[in-house]
């Protein structure tokens, strides 16, 4: 008696299901609304799954593809973005993806199938290492080796994708663990002794921050995507009004500050804004809140900053002091760090001739370019985007001089409109992660910003925008090549166009007709106001191929080796 | 500098890989590396001795580390007292007219012949890795045919004196 009481009371916390069940009720419990996949071998007992489930599935064209949209869908919603590979080429196929998403610090959960148990090591067929392979590129990786531990692994995964610093967790699941039943806990304990963020900042360091802000002359808060992360851009727009501190922005950080704010100076960086490198560059009190110095913001190390004392608030302690020395290591969570500074309410800084000067430059260097007759530029097509969208559009980019100009010309208004692959500058990112975005924000407007070149590397993915007609609005910045890649060829190469010149080109318009997507060839600037006005605010999808300028480049510019206060191309 | 960091982990597949490939990942340079359970069912100690220009990278270093989430304690111990040894064995042509020579090197080191063949003999010594290669630079002359060693592995001494900043001990 007594022993079979003990035994139902164990029946009540196990459940005995196969692999693949136990894995797609453990996407449930984290309520994964979306699953971007893409079936093969080994993965059939989890296909064979979600043929009954009802977890919305998505199937990319290329796998790449379909990482690329749970990145997307991870930077818009906040949520983990769950991908399936099968082994080998399918599990291969992603790797890009991680890469980029472990540089952006994109929470997703990766699933790779892998070849049964009994044969890992044979070199059996599409078997790939990819726990060898991701190990540099994802925050951590595993194999499922017992169908018992499933649950638990996939509730471990989720919570390290989406907690500290954000970033891709892959789990590697043999056929056989997938296929095989088992008696599983239906409520796992997370068991992760080594793994604990630090959230919560150190007091004395916050002190310090508030006195140094207290003395500063010329302070500047750097504004990164950790701000993002951690929902805390209201809280900085609190604090910079606070102690009156202008902010400026890094490429993933645009959007935690209003770009229209007048303590905003804007984008900092290789293409960033006079303004907004020169107070870097001149600073004496430098407030980094999670952005992670990385060397397209910093320009050469040598000249960075040379005046500052660098504050440095980062969840990720190893980011701090990495690239640049700092002062004031604050180790926590940006929203608690901002919380505890304004609680602070310290002295602001006296700095009326620092705000007056970043005002005089504000009016004298604002971004520029040259009007060429008849010619599209790609600014104001820019520009016209914004209009039509009344700047509250989501932005969604490629890799390129598009993308500069989108950072720009696009003054984000508010937090988390931003998609755009910074770290590891990925092309073919900029479609599959606007596909992402719009699943989402289902009602949000989507604006993919794209090259020529890079919507050549993601094309495919057309296919997924039309069958579940999602309205993305598709703006190719087509200048006939790979235009960056031309534009250090002419300043740095002599003008020595190696392959940058796009020798043959689709028609894209006949492209997207193929796909079924209505599309347009634009080359004015009256073509494009009359089309954007028509098909901006429809729910359809719509491919624009605007014809821009060739050879337009973007400025100002910082060369490679160069400090933030040797800009070039400043003004016309 | 050479610096000694101590690790423990959790004791799971793919854990060492992930320690190395970080180590060349991040282009920093493992002079040795030693692992094996600990008194703890479950976790290693990984004893790591790496070579580096200045303190920011072994700060670095450790930080990265530390990140790995199956990385329960890092420690860089180089600072401390501690006693640290390494195990080698030295395989090394004796043929019997320097044989007794040999011999006579071996035992001020308090090491000692392990096998012993026609023409050669198996030296094991264990102690800090300075006192190793004091033994190698000796045996050398006399033809080592094979040579293998273990890694540092390091604790802190009970005792940490104040002022010393290396302590290491004699043997
Ligand atoms: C996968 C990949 N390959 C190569 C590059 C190098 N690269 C950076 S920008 C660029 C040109 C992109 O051309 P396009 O997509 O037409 O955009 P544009 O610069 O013309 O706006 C290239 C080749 C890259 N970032 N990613």
């Amino acid at each position: 008696m007594l022993q079979e009481a003990a035994f139902t009371e164990v029946k009540a916390e196990k459940q005995t299901a196969n692999g693949a069940d136990l894995l797609l009720d453990s996407l449930k419990k984290e309520k994964v609304e979306v699953i971007f996949g893409y079936p093969g071998g080994a993965v059939l007992p989890i296909y064979d799954k979600i043929y009954d489930c009802d977890i919305f599935h998505v199937l990319p064209r290329h796998e790449q593809g379909g990482i690329h949209a749970a990145e997307g869908y991870a930077r818009i919603s906040g949520k983990a973005g769950v991908v399936i590979a099968t082994s080998g080429p399918g599990a291969t196929n992603i790797v890009t993806g991680l890469a980029d998403a472990m540089m952006d610090s994109l929470p997703l959960v990766v699933f790779t199938g892998q070849v049964a148990t009994g044969v890992i090591g044979t070199d059996a067929f599409q078997e790939a290492d990819i726990l060898g392979i991701t190990t540099p590129i994802t925050k951590y990786n595993c194999q499922v080796r017992n169908i018992e531990d499933i649950p638990r692994i996939v509730k471990e995964a989720f919570h390290i994708a989406t907690t500290g610093r954000p970033g891709p967790v892959l789990i590697d699941f043999p056929k056989d663990i997938a296929a095989g039943t088992g008696e599983a806990p239906v409520d796992p304990e997370i068991s992760l002794p080594g793994y604990q963020p630090t959230i919560e900042p150190n007091y004395l360091q916050i002190r310090k921050l508030t006195e140094a802000v207290s003395r500063a002359k010329k302070p500047v808060i750097l504004a990164g995507a950790g701000v993002l992360f951690a929902k805390a851009s209201h809280l900085l727009q609190e604090y910079a009004q606070q102690q009156n501190i202008p902010v400026v922005n890094t490429l993933l950080g645009l959007g935690s500050f209003p770009a229209s704010h007048p303590l905003s100076l804007g984008l900092a960086g290789m293409h960033g804004c006079y303004t907004a490198n020169m107070a870097l560059y001149e600073c004496d009190l430098l407030i980094n809140i999670g952005a992670r110095f990385d060397d397209r913001l910093t320009g050469n190390l040598k000249h960075f900053a040379p005046n500052a004392t660098v504050a440095h608030v980062d969840i990720d302690p190893a980011e701090i002091g990495k690239n640049v020395p700092t002062a004031i290591p604050i180790v926590g969570d940006a929203g608690e760090a901002l919380k505890m500074l304004i609680k602070q309410e310290g002295k602001k800084p006296e700095h009326s001739q620092w705000m007056e000067k970043l005002e005089g430059w504000k009016k004298e260097y604002p971004y520029w370019y040259e009007e060429e007759g008849s010619v599209l530029k790609p600014q104001r097509v820019m520009e016209m985007l914004y209009e039509q969208t009344n700047g509250d559009a989501i932005v969604v980019t490629d890799v390129g001089q598009h993308q500069m100009w989108a950072a720009q010309y696009y003054p984000f208004k508010n937090p988390d409109r931003w998609v755009t692959s910074g770290g590891l500058g990925t092309m073919g990112f900029g479609l599959p992660a606007a596909i992402g975005a719009q699943i989402a924000e289902p009602s949000a407007r989507v604006v993919a910003v794209l090259g020529d070149a890079g919507f050549q590397m993601s094309t495919q993915e057309l296919a997924v925008i039309r069958e579940l007609n999602l309205p993305v609005k598709i703006a190719i910045f087509n200048n006939q090549s790979l235009g960056m890649v031309r534009q250090w060829q002419q300043i740095f190469y002599e003008e020595r166009y190696a392959h940058s010149k796009i020798p043959s080109q689709p028609s894209f318009v006949k492209l997207a007709d193929a796909y079924d997507i209505k599309a347009y060839q634009i080359t004015s600037e009256a073509e494009a106001k009359e089309i954007l006005e028509q098909v901006m605010e429809n729910d359809e999808p719509v491919l624009l191929d605007f014809r821009i300028a060739e050879n337009e480049n973007v400025y100002p510019m910082i060369a490679p080796g160069k400090g933030l206060h040797e800009m070039v191309g400043v003004k016309k | 500098m050479k610096r000694i960091i101590t690790l423990t982990v959790l004791n799971r597949p793919g854990v060492l890989n992930r320690i190395t490939n970080l180590f060349s990942k991040r282009n920093y340079n493992i002079e040795s590396i030693s692992v094996g359970h600990t008194e703890q069912e479950g976790i290693s100690r990984i004893t790591c001795v790496v070579n580096v220009e200045n303190d920011g990278i072994i700060e670095q270093i450790t930080k990265q580390l530390n990140k790995q989430v199956d990385v329960l304690k890092v420690a860089d111990i180089s600072d401390q007292a501690v006693v640290a040894r390494e195990l080698a064995l030295i395989k090394v042509q004796a043929p019997p007219q320097t044989r007794n020579e040999i011999y006579s090197l071996i035992e001020p080191f308090r090491a000692s012949v392990i096998d012993v063949g026609k023409e050669s003999l198996i030296i094991q010594i264990t102690g800090e890795s300075e006192k190793i290669e004091a033994f190698i630079e000796l045996i050398k002359p006399y033809g080592i045919k094979e040579l293998a060693r273990t890694g540092t592995t390091a604790f802190p001494r009970s005792s940490q004196r104040l002022n010393s900043a290396k302590n290491y001990s004699i043997v």
